[in-house]
């Protein structure tokens, strides 16, 4: 403990805070369409999915280092590349919040990740071919698959169901909605906030605090399980909102047969070795089952959005990675620079979402905000060059805020 | 560049079997159980189908149980 440098505490602590985004993010994959189709009561939804979540970071012993494994090359890792690697998924999963589209925090880490490296190591150090097969063809196969599944499986439900109806069969649904969305957050668990002590373990190797090739500290596991949870609980409804309400309307047999579908492509695909993306998964048999039932329909409109969000994810997140981390090569007021920035456009983006509340209360209206909305999709629309004059912007009136840090050192 | 076709194609195929059986059993269980409910309004029983209907349900039960297996293993 004694070589508990700062850099290493700020990196744990922004690994947590990412881990508590993530927690958020996601939050919807599993409770979205129970919320929609009212099987369960917004708060009791997040709550069940927080303690889930919870329990699932204490399942499993062995650490899931699939974004540092393989993606780049380890020998370049210094804390301050997993710090800025950090910056850009925090930032994009803030971002996606705000506007409300579901996106893949993993991806969000990986292009973090990526971008950090190529401004540390240049671009030799990123492996071309593992982006292609970790990233780009999971992305693609992963709505089709969940998509395609949810879709039969919808129709055979109505077909099947036909005659089902009364008491029995809408407790029978509620039922099974619970228990597959209760998968999906176990199975979030294991995966999302292992990655976390995956990341802050690697920065402890790497800071020299513990020796190669440990296990993480029970700290570390105890920490990351709790952030998860908590972001979970808090529930990120703009998120929720769009998934459950936004892509298609959920009737419960669709609401069954999507999540359903989601938490058996989540369990094949990380058990035969091709692992997808939970948020990907999801958002396709959502779209699936809404295509699934005679009559429904999907909003392409929001689909597309979602979409164009996924496909920017990674070089967005690299983009503001990478410059995270030239700034932090300027030495410690460069990594302090950071850090304000951080916490300012953390705390910028929260005050536009108070604009225009979404919680508990109203998560299942379907009166889209389009103020805030519209604004911010006008931010995340332009080309990543636009990012980069939204970061110098962003950075002027950082020096007034220097103080912003120091609660955040002394965790 | 390798594509591992093979655990894609995997992940695909089985991913959409156990979906459909899945929820194919499920929804038969609650046919089953739905059947009963009119039967007992109108003073009848239905034996045989909460018997299939259970049936449905522990299998999907099973299903549950291994998916939990498979993520503590």
């Amino acid at each position: 403990m004694e070589s508990f440098s700062l850099i290493l505490a700020i990196v744990v602590v922004t690994a947590l805070v990412f881990d508590f985004t993530n927690g958020f993010h996601d939050t919807a994959n599993a409770m979205a369409t129970t919320i929609s189709t009212g099987a369960l009561k917004p708060k009791v939804a997040v709550a069940m999915s927080a303690v889930l979540n919870l329990v699932g970071a204490f399942l499993s012993v062995e650490v899931a280092n699939t974004i540092s494994k393989g993606l780049v090359d380890e020998t370049g890792i210094r804390p301050e590349v997993i710090f800025a690697a950090l910056v850009g998924a925090i930032l994009w999963n803030l971002l996606t919040w705000l506007v409300g589209l579901p996106s893949s925090s993993s991806h969000a880490l990986m292009g973090g990740l990526i971008g950090a490296t190529i401004a540390s190591a240049g671009f030799g150090a990123v492996h071309g071919d593992v982006l292609v097969t970790k990233v780009l063809i999971p992305a693609v196969v992963a709505p089709l698959v969940a998509g395609l599944a949810a879709m039969l499986a919808t129709r055979l439900t109505y077909t099947l169901g036909k005659k089902a109806d009364g008491k029995a069969s809408e407790k029978g649904y509620r039922a099974g909605q619970i228990a597959s969305a209760g998968l999906v957050s176990l199975a979030h668990g294991t995966n999302d906030a292992q990655k976390t002590m995956g990341i802050i373990t690697l920065a402890l190797v790497a800071g020299g605090t513990i020796a190669p090739d440990s296990d993480p500290p029970t700290w570390v596991i105890l920490s990351a399980g709790v952030a998860i949870a908590l972001g979970t609980y808090l529930g990120g409804w703009r998120i929720i909102r769009t998934m459950g309400k936004g892509l298609t309307d959920l009737q419960p047999q669709q609401g069954f047969a999507a999540q359903t579908s989601a938490a058996t492509v989540i369990l094949a695909s990380s058990h035969l070795g091709f692992s997808l993306s939970t948020t990907h998964s999801v958002s396709g048999s959502v779209m699936g089952a809404g295509l699934g039932r005679k009559g429904g329909v999907v909003r392409w409109s929001t689909a597309t959005r979602m979409f164009v969000a996924w496909g920017l994810t990674l070089p967005a997140a690299a983009m503001v990675g990478a410059i995270a981390e030239y700034v932090t090569g300027f030495g410690a007021w460069g990594t302090a620079l950071v850090a304000v920035f951080l916490v300012a456009s953390s705390a910028a983006i929260w005050k536009l979402s108070r604009r225009e509340v979404v919680d508990h209360t109203n998560v299942n209206e379907t009166g889209e905000p389009a103020g805030v909305v519209t604004t911010a999709m006008a931010a995340v629309t332009p080309p990543p060059t636009g990012a980069v004059a939204e970061e110098f912007a962003a950075t002027v009136p950082a020096p007034a805020t220097e103080p912003a840090t120091s609660p955040a050192t002394t965790v | 560049m390798k594509i591992d076709w093979a655990a894609l194609g995997s992940v695909f195929g089985v991913s959409l079997v156990v979906t459909v059986a899945l929820v194919g059993l499920f929804t038969l269980g609650i046919t089953g159980l739905s059947r009963h409910e009119r039967a007992t309004a109108q003073g009848g029983s239905a034996a045989l189908a909460v018997t299939a209907a259970y049936a449905c349900f522990a299998a999907c039960a099973a299903a549950v149980a291994y998916g939990i297996y498979l993520i503590v293993a």
